[in-house]
């Protein structure tokens, strides 16, 4: 195991007589990016605020390296909360350094770094600028900067890219990978599936609080067991919705999206139609973060 | 450097630099210089270098040498002219403004004097009270005469009778002394009030601005609320006390520059002339306890609003209590030693005015003025215990209502159920 593992033992948040969060126990591995996923009000930030040491957790243990985290790691921590927040009257120079200096900062160094993370999203220009005069993608750039100026070990980003033209998320997600590279432990929450499904190695989907699916991409997918199978043809396929093993079925304009129980079922699928007619193409693939998202959080739902 | 420093200097130099802050000290000092310089303000505008000019008619041409005499001891600044020409001559000599008026002296059936003033308007009324002050003492000596009184015996009839104040207690202050002591604790009671008001609002809208852009949760995710608080708290003080700082200074040079003249005025009757120091110092230690009792509570109501505009609904109670410690200590400037006083000067939001103001008048023993300023430490660590758990739920609370009520929800935020 590595030394700085972030992790988190049947944490439980109650407000009065409603669960916030019930029963999350997750670790996180160093120089890891883990996802949290879930739906407005699941419990994502609350599970932040926690792990920050903002609210107390009701019952259970957060620890990284085998400590709380509290104050006198707060030069380590990195955050990026969801409502972002700056001092609109402050120029952006001021503003990182007064908030690097808290993280513990020198000032020279915190102009350096600051000056370098400036002129990689290319706004250089910005520097004496009041906050307020700015556009709100590049504020959340600023805010991105002051999350990470004081080179964090562990960051925690609430919907990082929740708000950005896709020119800038693009730019936002290289720079979490460098980071990463660099050795952090990055912790971020998304409603985005397809982020979290790029970028990160571990994740957690959490329902009302509850974890609903937790542990690496990999395995997830992999005990989901379920694949998705797509077939484009000439003749109808609306047969195939009752086949047995199929999940579930959607008729596209060229052929049918499948969700089957397993690989089997698919060479039983073809067999079934390749005597019918000319099939332009038959996939099987590996089911998407969203499948497994809609199924699990969906189902409870009902 | 500590955080807690970090902190503290940049409310202190953030605040330091803003428009407002320096508008505000600039026309302060202007007020204090034109108030010590008051006098020679007045002179300023008195064209004739002060004195009134009067043309006297007296068609008896008897009355007016005596007359004048008795004006001269009333008031040197009016001079009269003996004019002997008619009425109407002297009255448009009035009207062009050459003359500040014309009297008109006569004798009436009893061989006395009676007058008529006229003048172009009669609002002047310093003016004309003089001169009928004059011309009262004159008819008086002019009555004297005619039973045949002497003028010591006037003088008998009229000497005011001896009423000396002494108080039996030891070390009570004298009269001149209490007197003093008044001006003093009005002056320092003001200032205790103004500063009390403006500051703890000022940390109020600080801390609710943080919160409203947000800021707040990297803050606090950085720096631990109670430290976050008093850092905020301290630096708004040191701020207030270089405001202080500056009036006090320009003041206190005007003052020495133009002390002769001001000894007759205003300032003479609540002589400021050999303050105690230690009023001075239960002053200070009264003032700076007075604050931190406020501003704490100032920071913790508004770490409770969400938006800037609520601050000042969230903070009237506060203020009430402010004013109405004031209305109380004003009252008690006339009679410190009512027990209704004594009763509210150990309740602690009342404590800073009326206990400082019962230090000033009275001769106190010292164990009260202990206990008042225990008291209000006290208070202060509580207050500042309470507050700093309502401050850490309420800065991550948003919410529509803005009541009282959110002060348990904040705590309840910060609990572990």
């Amino acid at each position: 195991m590595c030394d700085l593992v972030l992790k988190l033992e049947h944490v439980t948040k109650k407000f009065g007589p409603f669960k916030a969060v019930n029963d999350l126990s997750i670790t996180i591995p160093e120089k890891e990016m883990f996802g949290f996923l879930g739906a407005n009000g699941a419990g994502k930030t609350t599970t932040f605020r926690m792990i920050l040491g903002l609210l107390d957790s009701s019952a259970g243990r957060i620890t990284w390296d085998d400590q709380p985290i509290d104050y006198s790691t707060s030069h380590l921590v990195g955050y990026l909360p969801e409502e972002r927040g700056l001092y609109p009257k402050l120029k952006v120079r001021d503003q990182i350094v007064y908030l690097a200096r808290l993280r513990g900062m020198q000032k020279t160094e915190a102009l350096i770094e600051l000056k370098s993370w400036l002129e990689r999203f290319k706004i250089l220009e910005y520097e004496n600028k009041k906050v307020e005069e700015l556009s709100k993608g590049n504020q959340q750039k600023i805010q991105f900067i002051a999350a990470v100026v004081h080179k964090p070990k562990l960051l925690i980003l609430d919907e990082p890219f929740s708000g950005l033209d896709p020119i800038n998320v693009e730019m936002l997600k290289e720079a979490v990978l460098t980071l990463k590279e660099n050795g952090a432990t990055i912790v971020f929450s998304s409603h985005r599936m397809e982020h979290v499904e790029e970028m990160c190695e571990h994740l957690c989907i959490l329902h009302k609080g509850s974890p609903v699916v937790s542990g690496s991409l990999k395995e997830i997918k992999r005990e989901f067991g379920k694949k998705n199978l797509v077939i484009h043809a000439d003749f109808s396929l609306d047969s195939l919705k009752s086949f047995p093993g199929v999940v579930k079925s959607k008729v596209t304009m060229e052929g049918i999206h499948l969700q089957i129980e397993g690989e089997d079922v698919a060479g039983k699928i073809l067999k079934e139609i390749v005597d019918k007619g000319f099939i332009r193409k038959f996939a099987l693939e590996e089911p998407s973060l969203n499948d497994i998202f809609i199924e699990k959080v969906g189902n409870s739902y009902e | 450097m500590n955080s807690f420093w970090i902190i503290l200097f940049h409310t202190y130099l953030n605040k330091l630099k803003t428009k407002s802050f320096l508008v505000t000290t600039l026309l302060t000092i202007v007020i204090v210089l034109a108030i010590t310089n008051i006098n020679n303000i007045i002179d300023l505008f008195d064209k004739n270098g002060g004195k009134e000019r009067v043309i006297v008619i007296d068609q008896s041409g008897q009355l007016y040498e005596p007359y004048k005499q008795q004006v001269k001891s009333v008031n040197k600044e009016i001079q009269l002219t003996f004019f002997k020409g008619s009425e109407e001559q002297a009255e448009t000599l009035v009207k062009k403004g050459e003359y500040a008026g014309v009297i008109q002296l006569s004798v009436n059936e009893q061989k006395l004097p009676e007058a008529i003033y006229k003048a172009k308007s009669i609002a002047d009324s310093s003016l004309y009270t003089d001169l009928q002050t004059g011309l009262q003492q004159f008819k008086t000596t002019l009555a004297a005469s005619q039973i045949n009184l002497a003028p010591d015996q006037l003088q008998k009839l009229y000497a005011p009778a001896s009423f000396k104040k002494i108080a039996l207690e030891k070390n009570a202050k004298t009269e001149e002394e209490l007197n003093q002591a008044r001006g003093l604790v009005y002056v320092l009671l003001f200032v205790i009030y103004f500063a009390v008001i403006m500051y703890a609002n000022m940390i109020a809208m600080e801390v609710a601005t943080e919160k409203s852009s947000r800021v707040m949760e990297i803050l606090i995710s950085s720096v631990s609320p109670i430290k976050q608080m008093f850092a905020k708290i301290v630096g708004i003080g040191l701020l207030s006390l270089t405001q202080l700082a500056a009036f006090l200074l320009v003041g206190y040079y005007s003052f020495t520059r133009n002390m002769e003249s001001i000894k007759e005025g205003f300032f003479g009757v609540y002589g400021f002339g050999g303050i105690p120091a230690g009023t001075i110092v239960y002053a200070v230690i009264f003032f700076i306890l007075g604050y931190f009792l406020y501003a704490t509570l100032a920071a913790f109501l508004g770490s409770l609003v969400s938006r800037i505009e609520d601050v000042q609904q969230m903070i009237t109670p506060m203020t009430l209590l402010v004013v109405a410690g004031f209305m109380i200590a004003m009252f008690g400037l006339g009679k410190p030693d009512a027990p209704f006083i004594t009763a509210t000067s150990y309740i602690p939001f009342f404590t800073p005015m009326i206990m400082f103001l019962r230090v000033g008048m009275l001769t106190l023993p010292a164990w009260e003025a202990i206990l008042g300023i225990i008291i209000l430490v006290v208070t202060i660590s509580i207050l500042a215990i309470f507050g700093a758990r309502v401050y850490r739920g309420g800065v991550l609370m948003y919410g529509k209502s803005n009541s009282y009520k959110d002060i348990k929800k904040a705590l309840q935020l910060t609990k572990k159920e």
